[in-house]
């Protein structure tokens, strides 16, 4: 692994600045959120496994809203502002078919909707996603430039 | 008596690991008679992992891996599944169809591959059954070609909601010399697992 790549486990988030690189590897289901700070050239990553903490376990990092709520006031630490936060979302796929009917309620997208609904309650703007399909995918944040590359098999590379 | 994972304790492991051995013999010798020649099974493993620990078990989050999928149903609920790194499902094609496979994710490659994950599951599912005396049925298979990490955590969220830890009844093959790796995982949700063990306990005890 080169210098500076800081790796966020499943169930887990990591933050850092430039010229850091955050990544997480192999989102099925899963959905990878960064939030980034152009300003201050600095960010955070969270993969979550699950939409909402339904626990008493209030750190559980595997749901969407621990993780997001607890890396938010890690950037606060930091000395980023909310105001200042853009959002990238990618994953919640679904890995396995058993035919139609089990899509609209598969896990990646109630994942999905589970991060969209806790960034709105933060009024963070989500400024690129790549959600939904059924295709595994790698993603690596520049806390340099803020582009999000998302590696998946067969596909390639794309940025958003 | 519940149980929960972390206080799992050897003897319950050891049951568990003896329902794997059964149900994996019966694995290996259907898949031996499609293949037409001797796989063997290792003793199955059956270890609690943290839940987060999972994805790096087959060489890493993103290692490539052809997988299968069956959901298993009735008095338990759980999902099986069976995972290839690549290199080997091409080896195992090879030897079903007597020659070399390019791709493994065509369709004729796709079918052959959920049919031997069908079997599996199914003579596992078939003596698990006849020891336990639950009827299990398993789902029509699906197939899936991607990163090691992103398959896994399709089964992993259904514990995870649940519970920090997993049991996984975790089981290598080989057939006949070639270096065949495969992995054959049984994941049964939280309350079927205490709902199984819990009989099993009680038929060894001869309550």
């Amino acid at each position: 692994m080169e210098n500076n790549v800081i790796k966020v486990g499943m169930a887990d988030y990591k933050v850092g600045s430039a010229p850091a690189k955050l990544i997480t590897l192999g989102l099925g289901s899963c959905i990878g959120i960064t939030l980034y700070d152009k300003r201050k050239k600095a960010g955070g990553m969270a993969h979550i496994m699950l939409p909402k903490n339904n626990t008493k376990d209030q750190n559980s990092l595997k749901f969407a809203d621990t993780a997001i709520t607890l890396m938010i006031k890690d950037l606060e630490k930091m000395g980023l502002n909310k105001r200042n936060m853009e959002a990238k979302i990618a994953g919640g796929a679904q890995m396995f078919s058993f035919g139609k009917s089990d899509q609209l309620n598969s896990i990646g997208s109630r994942n999905a909707i589970a991060v969209k609904e806790i960034l709105k309650e933060n009024n963070i703007r989500i400024v690129a996603e790549d959600t939904g399909g059924n295709k595994g995918r790698t993603i690596e944040l520049d806390l340099d430039t803020g582009k999000l590359r998302i590696k998946t098999i067969g596909q390639g590379e794309t940025y958003i | 008596m519940s149980i929960t994972i972390d206080k799992l304790g050897e003897r319950e492991l050891d049951i568990l690991k003896e329902l794997g051995n059964i149900g994996a013999g019966n694995a290996a010798t259907a898949l031996s008679q499609i293949l037409a020649r001797k796989v063997d099974m290792n003793v199955p493993q059956v270890k609690v992992y943290n839940v987060t620990d999972v994805p790096e078990l087959l060489g890493g989050a993103e290692n490539i891996v052809v997988g299968v999928l069956l959901k298993m149903f009735g008095d338990l609920q759980g999902n099986i599944m069976f995972l290839l790194p690549e290199d080997s499902a091409r080896k195992l094609l090879g030897m079903m169809v007597g020659q070399e496979v390019e791709d493994v994710t065509d369709d004729m490659s796709r079918s052959a591959i959920m049919e031997v994950g069908n079997i599996i599951a199914s003579s596992y599912l078939n003596s698990l059954s006849f020891f336990s005396e639950l009827t299990l049925i398993p789902s029509t298979p699906a197939f899936a070609y991607d990163m090691a990490g992103a398959l896994l955590s399709a089964v992993l969220f259904e514990v995870s909601e649940l519970s920090d830890q997993v049991v996984l009844i975790e089981t290598d093959f080989s057939g006949n010399g070639e270096a065949i790796k495969g992995h054959f995982f049984v994941l049964p949700n939280l309350e079927s697992l205490n709902a199984l063990l819990k009989l099993v306990v009680a038929k060894v005890d001869g309550k």
